[in-house]
């Protein structure tokens, strides 16, 4: 389903900000696998996330998605196939705008005609897409008006509408409270039963990692330093992890101060 | 007299039309206006001298604007240009266009040719020639406007909106936000030029200076109007716009008329019509502030009160 092989990304390669954010990543996923990524800040979760989605091209490696090439398509065009949404509450829906307009946008990929699309049917279909999360008397409403946590449902509706092949979820509970962010997080695991989507989210919670999918990869320093599936994961425990990451951890520094005495 | 505030008015409507899709649509501060409404004028004088029929002329000066805003489009998109700069760059470049256009002449009249206002006075001869200028204007602004409506109501247009807002969402449903700004600025300056062509025809003469200013002219149209009522349908967005344009040369009109009782005149007009924007701005950012304000006091009171309950 999804390939990543050898990919490498530098930041401003060849100036004294070189920064080298993913180093020889190698991950493969199938389809219906749900996927939680967790990292410290970072660790290259998001770059990973914005090499995946065509934000910025890669250094070097190729990206595959169903067995095709996505490594240099740009973002529009991988769009069709991706799904994402931000932590940022305000990036996946057009405040300005409607709640209806938001929807009908997000019904289809690609360039637009000059075809009115909105009909009864259609609006009927959207209050009752909206009502669970109880914004159903409020399809003319801006969504400027709605709350993060309502934005960030919405925003969940809206990446489904198009049945994409794959949904990053990037860290999308993360900007709300606790108790919207359990919503946001129930929604989302309805969703991806419901749709039956491969999905990747990264996320800081630890419960919500385990919870979550059938895989769990931990990053750190822009290398994927551990990958967990099946039985294994769902014995996990938030101590187990912390144990584990600060086992992984410990050894980088123990190699980072025999770097340092050799340069001595 | 009143008459002309009313055509002028609504001829200047056309044109915050366009500046509405740059500047509140697109959110790009778009000033390739102050040239391409004088382009429009251009384009529309020298095809009527030339003999050509009204329609087509104006047809022209629209195609003319469109062109216009591709030039700022693609110095935007492909120069990654601010659209502040690109647009300054276009309309710069424009003078000199424009100035070609019209045979390196500054001023081109309309005198002893058919202009559309001799169309109406005649088809409406019944009417004084005054009121039949107006009747034609209104007739064809209506028009604009109702087209405008429904294509910014139409699939295409509702994703035009949805770039101005947030051009991540448009990303992600899979469309080349360069294409959309593409359009957006070619229909915006194409209004813009159609706007100058009227002009033209309404004063008789194309000239090349005649868009200096124009942006914040069209701007100060904008506010006034968003000043009258709250509202996120574009049908009653536009029609806000057109109130405002005639607001701002009726107040333009009384600058004329009676700014020597206290001094003012018309060199004056471009000092007056930034001020206006600028109150416009400080007004709408007190009414906020004051909204804030009151909501304070509220909350306060409530909790004040909550606390006598208890």
């Amino acid at each position: 389903m999804l390939d990543i092989k050898h990919v490498t990304k530098v930041f401003f390669p060849g100036t004294a900000n070189e920064k080298v954010a993913l180093e020889d990543i190698n991950l493969h996923i199938d389809k219906g696998d749900v996927v939680s990524v967790i990292g410290s800040n970072g660790s290259g979760k998001s770059t990973l996330f914005n090499m995946i989605a065509g934000t910025f091209p890669v250094t070097a490696g190729t990206i595959s998605l169903d067995g095709k090439d996505i490594t240099h398509l740009p973002e529009y065009k991988r769009a069709f196939e991706i799904g994402r949404i931000f932590q940022d509450p305000t990036k996946g829906t057009s405040a300005n705008m409607s709640i209806q307009d938001n929807l009908l946008l997000s019904m289809k990929k690609g360039m637009r005609g000059i075809r009115f699309s909105l009909t009864n049917e259609k609006k009927e279909m959207f209050r009752s897409l909206i009502e669970p999360v109880g914004l159903q008397n409020r399809l003319e409403d801006n969504v400027g008006l709605l709350s993060g946590g309502q934005r960030q449902a919405l925003t969940l509706i809206m990446a489904c509408l198009s049945n994409p092949k794959l949904l990053l979820l990037d860290e999308h509970t993360a900007a709300l409270d606790p108790g919207n962010a359990r919503i946001v997080m129930d929604l989302t695991e309805k969703a991806i039963s419901d749709g039956q989507y491969t999905a990747i989210m990264i996320t800081h919670n630890m419960q919500f990692a385990i919870e979550f999918g059938n895989k769990l990869i931990m990053m750190d320093e822009g290398k994927i330093i551990l990958e967990v599936s099946g039985e294994e994961k769902k014995k996990l425990t938030v101590p187990d992890l912390i144990q584990r990451f600060k086992q992984i951890r410990n050894k980088d520094f123990a190699s980072d101060e025999e770097l340092l005495t050799e340069g001595d | 007299m009143l008459e002309g505030i009313f055509v002028e008015g609504l001829i200047f409507a056309v044109m915050a039309m366009g500046i509405l899709i740059s500047y509140r649509i697109l959110d790009i501060a778009d000033l390739t206006c102050d040239g391409s409404v004088a382009t429009g004028a251009a384009v529309a004088a020298m095809c009527i001298t030339a003999g050509w029929s009204i329609p087509l002329a104006m047809l022209m000066a629209f195609l003319s604007g469109i062109i216009c805003g591709l030039v700022t489009a693609a110095i935007h998109n492909h120069l990654h240009l601010p659209g502040l700069l690109a647009g300054i760059l276009t309309m710069t470049m424009l003078y000199s266009v424009n100035l070609r256009i019209l045979g390196n002449k500054a001023n081109v009249p309309l005198v002893r040719v058919n202009t559309m206002y001799d169309w109406f006075r005649s088809g409406l001869s019944f009417l004084p020639p005054s009121a039949a200028s107006l009747i034609g204007t209104l007739v064809i602004v209506l028009v604009i406007k109702v087209l405008f409506d429904l294509f910014f109501r139409t699939d295409l247009g509702v994703s035009i909106g949805a770039l101005g807002g947030n051009e991540q969402v448009v990303i992600s449903l899979g469309m080349n936000p360069s294409v959309l700004k593409y359009i957006g600025l070619g229909l915006s300056n194409g209004l813009i030029a159609l706007s100058g062509g009227m002009l033209a025809q309404y004063q008789g003469f194309a000239d090349a200076n005649l868009g200096q200013g124009m942006v914040v002219q069209g701007l100060a149209a904008i506010m006034l109007g968003e000043f009258l009522f709250r509202t996120n349908r574009i049908s009653l967005i536009t029609l806000r716009v057109i109130l405002g344009s005639i607001i701002y040369k009726g107040l333009m009109f009384l600058g004329r008329r009676y700014g020597y009782l206290v001094g003012i005149t018309p060199n004056d007009f471009k000092l007056l019509t930034g001020l206006l924007v600028i109150i416009s701005l400080i007004v709408a950012s007190t009414r906020t502030k004051f909204a804030e304000g009151k909501a304070r006091k509220d909350a306060v009171q409530r909790v004040m009160q909550g606390g006598k309950d208890a």
